[in-house]
């Protein structure tokens, strides 16, 4: 078992989602974060030009069995980037990390079968 | 294209240089106590529009508050300029091309009318300003059926263009002393407030315009929940408020008439709120905050065609069946699948039909004794009314879908109204306006 977490830009959300939902991985949790990175967006500020100290991003996380997070990678990796197949700088991260246990509290059952 | 210029010239020409013609009641006296109230009520009818701002607001998805919000501010700036320059003139002038709108040189650009006292004693200014917020809210109450999904650019083009093309006639027909609804029938056809020019037009616009564009990514099957309720019961709390001025405002007046609009307004809209959220505890087993809100908009806008005519206890059974007609079209709405974001049609449009018809039958006394004594055949019938009343609504059911049609149609072909797929899955907010709502709030 694996825990991904990914770190993606705010506006690919509904993209990432619907890709992971299409491809059978509908178990995500969610939350907005922010952080600095290599991106520098620069925004206006009435009528400045700002370049905010933390940008918001969008923080996945999903638990998954050690057979699918391939499948859930090329997912998000297909689905978060920006600017056609190059991409650019500021679409995010992905980290996976073992998992050492996964507990359903409804039924106390353990290990993969509960993710 | 020469003479035409030349045309327009001599138009302006002549309306710059024209006398203004001396208005008979240039000598009345002020009557400070209508005039107080008026302004009063014309504030009220202004602090809807933010009111309306909060209650759309809350009720979009956090990436698309601020867009929804700016559609009512967007009216506030767009409309005030164009009844300025033209609306009030097309819409309170003398009939021209057949009764099909009005014009009065000595509004156009509100130049004429500096000294001009009305004859109930109110200054034309205030009169003028009062009948101008409710351009204003209309066209923005027509942003709830297509919110989420606009190009701000195309609903400033589209607002404007509605307010001069479907607004300004409507508001002529129905209101002006030489309009066709105002003369139809024995004692005109009963808008004390907008009913037909304002909740039916927008509602019945709203419908085609959602209709047209096409729903929301996602929707039906996607879950698309309101980002706070609480600044959408705020809103609904400001155009509970601000309806006094709507309703009780539209007296043009200090005095019984007042009072009368005043009282109906209030029942209607507790009535219906309580309908609504009783019709809910029985379908659904929970009264929601949002359905009490909804409740006091159907009865609200149900009750301003009625407020002039009705006593308080037909105000209390126009708000039981408004929200009980409300509550259903919120449901076939469900059943046929089309996209009326935030039930501007449902509410606006159905309420505002409810109220027109159904007012018929609550008429005071009085008023029918004063329309059969104007009718030539000495009687007339709740009957003969209701008739009329159904003429006034089906012609601005008629108008309104048709010409929002004709202008969707059109201004699609300049420049393409509904947001492109990536604007819309960005938010308004980040795609129009370069801003976000709100700080770090999870995305809803």
């Amino acid at each position: 078992m694996k825990l991904i977490t990914a770190i993606i830009r705010e506006v690919q959300l509904d993209k990432v989602r619907e890709a992971l939902i299409e491809t059978g991985i509908n178990r995500i949790t969610v939350s907005l974060v922010s952080g600095n990175g290599r991106q520098r967006i620069e925004e206006m500020y009435r009528g400045l030009t700002i370049v905010p100290d933390l940008i918001p991003k969008i923080r996945i996380e999903i638990a998954v069995n050690d057979e699918s997070v391939e499948k859930a990678v090329q997912t998000i990796l297909k689905s978060a980037k920006t600017n056609g197949p190059e991409g650019s700088s500021g679409d995010g991260k992905i980290f996976i990390i073992p998992l050492e246990d996964c507990i359903r509290i409804r039924t106390g059952e353990r290990g993969p079968s509960a993710i | 294209m020469k003479t035409g210029m030349k045309r327009i010239f001599a138009i302006l020409l002549l309306s710059v240089c024209g006398s203004s013609a001396l208005i008979a009641a240039e000598n009345t006296p002020v009557d400070s106590g209508a005039t107080a109230w008026m302004l009063t009520s014309t504030a009220l009818v202004l602090l809807m529009v933010p009111g309306l701002a909060m209650f759309y607001g809350g009720l979009v998805r956090s990436k698309n508050v601020l867009g929804t919000i700016m559609h009512s501010f967007a009216a506030m700036g767009i409309i005030s300029v164009l009844w300025m320059v033209a609306g009030y003139s097309m819409s309170f002038g003398t009939n021209v091309l057949g009764g099909l709108f009005g014009w009065n040189k000595d509004y156009f650009l509100l130049k004429g009318i500096d000294t001009n006292i009305l004859e109930s004693g109110v200054p034309e200014y205030v009169f003028t300003m009062f009948q101008g917020k409710f351009a204003i809210i209309t066209p923005a109450l027509i942003a709830g059926a297509f919110a989420e999904r606009i190009s701000f650019k195309a609903y400033c083009f589209f607002i404007a263009l509605w307010s001069l093309f479907v607004y300004n006639p409507l508001c002529h027909w129905v209101w002006a002393s030489d309009g066709f609804l105002f003369n139809l029938g024995a004692k005109g056809a009963i808008d004390f407030a907008g009913g037909t020019v304002v909740h039916i037009s927008a509602g019945v616009s709203g419908l085609v315009a959602a209709i047209y564009l096409g729903s929301r990514r996602g929707y039906p099957y996607q879950v698309i929940r309101p980002n706070n309720l609480v600044i959408t019961m705020l809103g609904a709390g400001l155009l509970w408020v601000g309806w006094f001025g709507f309703n009780a405002g539209s007296s043009i007046s200090s005095g019984l008439s007042t009072a009368q609009a005043l009282t109906a307004t209030q029942i209607a809209a507790a009535s219906a709120a309580l309908t609504w959220i009783v019709i809910e505890g029985f379908h659904q087993g929970k009264a929601t905050a949002l359905g009490f809100a909804s409740g006091i908009l159907a009865g609200l806008v149900a009750v301003t065609p009625a407020a002039g005519v009705v006593q308080p206890y037909g105000a209390l059974l126009i708000g039981i069946f408004a929200s009980v007609l409300c509550y259903l079209a919120i449901q076939v709405k469900n059943r046929l699948g089309y996209d009326d974001s935030l039930d501007a049609f449902g509410i606006h449009g159905v309420g505002g039909m409810a109220g027109a018809l159904l007012l018929t039958f609550f008429i005071r006394p009085s008023w029918m004794a004063e329309a059969a004594g104007a009718s030539p055949t000495g009687s007339w019938t709740i009957w003969n009314q209701l008739g009329v009343q159904a003429l006034a609504v089906g012609v601005a059911v008629a108008y309104a879908a048709i010409m929002t049609l004709v202008l969707l149609y059109g201004l699609n072909k300049i420049m393409k109204i509904k947001s492109e797929e990536a604007d819309e899955m960005a938010g308004l907010d980040r795609s129009y306006h370069g801003e976000r709502g709100y700080g770090m709030v999870n995305p809803s």
